[in-house]
């Protein structure tokens, strides 16, 4: 069977040249579409299962980050095996600069034949039977999706930055008081639309740092982030459970009533020892 | 006046030091100026002596103004070019002048009294009208020091003033040429025009030129202060065409110029901010796109005709709760330059507005007087 790829990329001529280059370096490649942007990305891969999806990271609809974020958690590992992620991007400040120069899942555009080959190589070696056995290419895949998706997110991977946060300056519901909130007292943040909630055992506050600039000023061990919105303080996690679905939650000491999603991404964190 | 804070001037330690060592030397010779004169005044005094006491009340006149300066609060005072206290503002500077002219006249005169004796040996009647000439010519002296030493220091800090505000110019004209020349609008733009020379060699060539005048406007508008409406809509046509082949149809727009305002000069790439903004923030966050109008019209105003300038998209329209607080991106940066440049040319008579649509989209508006 010819491997199989999905090209998110929203402007023509671009996704028309890669299709081109790839054709060339890798002609029993079969693209099974291209999309112009992220939310058909997501809708199509699940459609099709291709084995090979190259994202653009700047899209309309919602970006590229954000269809493979949605897209680890909504994959159905059990009929089609993860498939191999690849960013396309042009220069982009962070992504060009939190890419190790050589990482071969992302490709500048434009589209450099040399540099695509290398590309190509190390997508059929992943792609070629017998490399692991099932569950650990689930695990493998996973850990290259999140370190991917942790590139070019911005945020160094593991980390700690030089000074870890004290105390949160948040505004409240009003907006009128700036209230100052110890970081011992926060159990976990959430992303919401232009805010990111700050929830302490008994208030919330608002914030307008983003999850991805806040990330790199908490202390890794202390908090982590269990889903693309959501960071918790892991000394708070009571239970991790998994429904019948198999989407898994956890609830917090502090915050009994919530119950908060944990990607798949992120899965990895509450493996019983 | 500008309201700059003024720069910061770093100096080696020991700077100060040797400023205020100048000012004294302007002082010493002053005084043997002085002295000359007052020689001259009366036949039978001695150069030497004159010297002294000149020397004795100018020095404590200059010690007096010089570091009493520094008992008046910084806030009253010039801002200095040496970096920190300058001369005291208004009546503050006057009444220091007069302290200082005063305590050299009495301690000056004692001082000089016990180093070297009477200054007129000769005629001790004449004491008192000579100690009235004395204090006329140390007020005159002062008068003259302060005076020059105010308009010296006031000269200096207008200098830095407009070294400063140089300096700020050129750093919002790089800002400004980073906003326009932004890398990923670059490199996608690249990588189209490779792309295209592939499959269309013409229209790559019309995209290389389009990319060309793009360029050199950039460059050269941190450069001129006006060119013709025309032109400015020439170079936004360049912009939008470059973009419509990186978006396709996803990008609709249209440039509605009247032939009457073709020649009213406006700075250069003034819209250019406003139509970068409707394509990111409106119409690449959509799936469809959308469509962009720019339109000029003369509008009456109560003092007289004022040109209209409208750069209205049909896109994702602006957040809830106005345009976004943060000013650091590009998006704050662009409408805020816009802003400044309206303002340095027209004053309060420019307006930007930025107004979100019903239905969707986002419009902004330019008003200043023809």
């Amino acid at each position: 069977m010819p491997p199989t790829a999905l090209i998110a990329e929203d402007e023509p001529l671009l996704a028309q040249a890669l299709q081109a280059e790839l054709a060339q370096a890798w002609p029993e490649l079969q693209v099974l579409a291209t999309v112009g942007d992220g939310r058909r990305a997501v809708d199509e891969a699940l459609r099709l299962k291709p084995q090979v999806l190259f994202f653009d990271i700047r899209m309309p609809g919602q970006d590229g980050l954000a269809a493979a974020a949605e897209l680890a958690d909504a994959w159905p590992a059990h009929e089609a095996p993860m498939p191999q992620l690849v960013f396309v991007t042009a220069y982009d400040e962070y992504a060009a600069r939190a890419f190790e120069a050589q990482a071969l899942d992302y490709v500048l555009k434009p589209v450099q034949p040399q540099r695509l080959q290398r590309t190509v190589a190390r997508l059929r070696q992943a792609l070629a039977p017998g490399t692991a056995p099932a569950g650990d290419a689930l695990d493998a895949a996973l850990a290259q999706w999140r370190r991917l998706l942790s590139a070019a997110g911005g945020a160094p991977s593991g980390g700690a930055s030089a000074a870890p946060l004290k105390v949160i300056a948040a505004s409240d519901a009003g907006g009128t008081t700036v209230r100052m909130v110890p970081i011992e007292e926060v159990l976990y943040f959430e992303a919401a639309d232009k805010y990111v909630r700050v929830l302490t055992a008994d208030r919330e506050h608002l914030i307008r740092t983003p999850l991805k600039q806040l990330l790199p000023q908490l202390d890794p061990t202390a908090f982590w982030q269990v889903h693309r919105a959501v960071v918790v303080r892991a000394g708070a996690v009571e239970s991790v459970r998994r429904d019948d679905a198999g989407k898994m939650h956890l609830r917090l000491r502090g915050r009994p009533d919530e119950k908060i999603p944990v990607s798949r991404l992120y899965a990895h964190l509450f493996r019983a020892m | 006046m500008s309201s700059l804070p003024p720069s910061p001037v770093r100096r080696p330690p020991g700077a100060a030091a040797l400023y205020t060592l100048r000012h004294y030397l302007y002082v010493v010779a002053l005084c043997c100026v002085v002295a000359v004169f007052t020689t001259m005044m009366k036949p039978g005094r001695s150069y030497g002596s004159q010297l002294v006491y000149s020397l004795c009340i100018g020095t404590i006149c200059w010690g007096v103004i010089e570091f009493g300066r520094y008992l008046v609060d910084p806030k009253h005072c010039h801002n200095s070019p040496d970096g920190g206290h300058g001369w005291p503002k208004g009546w503050r500077g006057l009444l220091l002048t007069a302290i200082g002219i005063v305590v050299a006249f009495y301690g000056g005169n004692w001082l000089a009294y016990t180093l070297v004796g009477s200054s007129t040996p000769l005629d001790p009647q004449d004491g008192a009208r000579d100690s009235a000439m004395g204090l006329y010519v140390t007020i005159a002296a002062g008068a003259i020091g302060s005076f020059f030493f105010y308009t010296r220091g006031r000269a200096a800090a207008m200098a830095a003033k407009i070294a400063a505000a140089e300096r700020d110019a050129s750093e919002a004209q790089l800002k400004l040429l980073e906003t326009q020349l932004e890398p990923h609008m670059l490199f996608n733009t690249l990588a189209n025009l490779r792309a295209l020379i592939a499959v269309d060699p013409p229209r790559a060539i019309a995209m290389l030129d389009r990319l060309n005048s793009y360029l050199r406007a950039t460059l050269n508008g941190s450069r001129a202060t006006q060119h013709p409406l025309a032109q400015e809509f020439d170079r936004l046509a360049d912009y939008l065409e470059l973009m419509q082949v990186r978006m396709g149809e996803r990008l609709r727009y249209t440039l509605a110029l009247p032939d009457e305002l073709r020649e009213v000069p406006v700075p250069p790439l003034l819209l250019q901010p406003l139509v970068e903004n409707a394509i990111r923030h409106g119409l690449e966050p959509q799936v469809a796109g959308g469509e962009i109008r720019v339109s000029a019209r003369r509008v009456p105003h109560a003092e007289g005709e004022q040109l209209m300038l409208e750069v209205a998209d049909t896109g994702a329209g602006l957040p809830a709760g106005g345009l976004p607080e943060r000013h650091d991106g590009p998006s704050g940066f662009g409408v805020q330059q816009v802003r400044e440049r309206l303002h340095t040319l027209h004053g309060d008579r420019a307006r930007l507005e930025m107004a979100g649509l019903p239905g969707g989209g986002t419009r902004a508006t330019i008003l200043f007087p023809l």
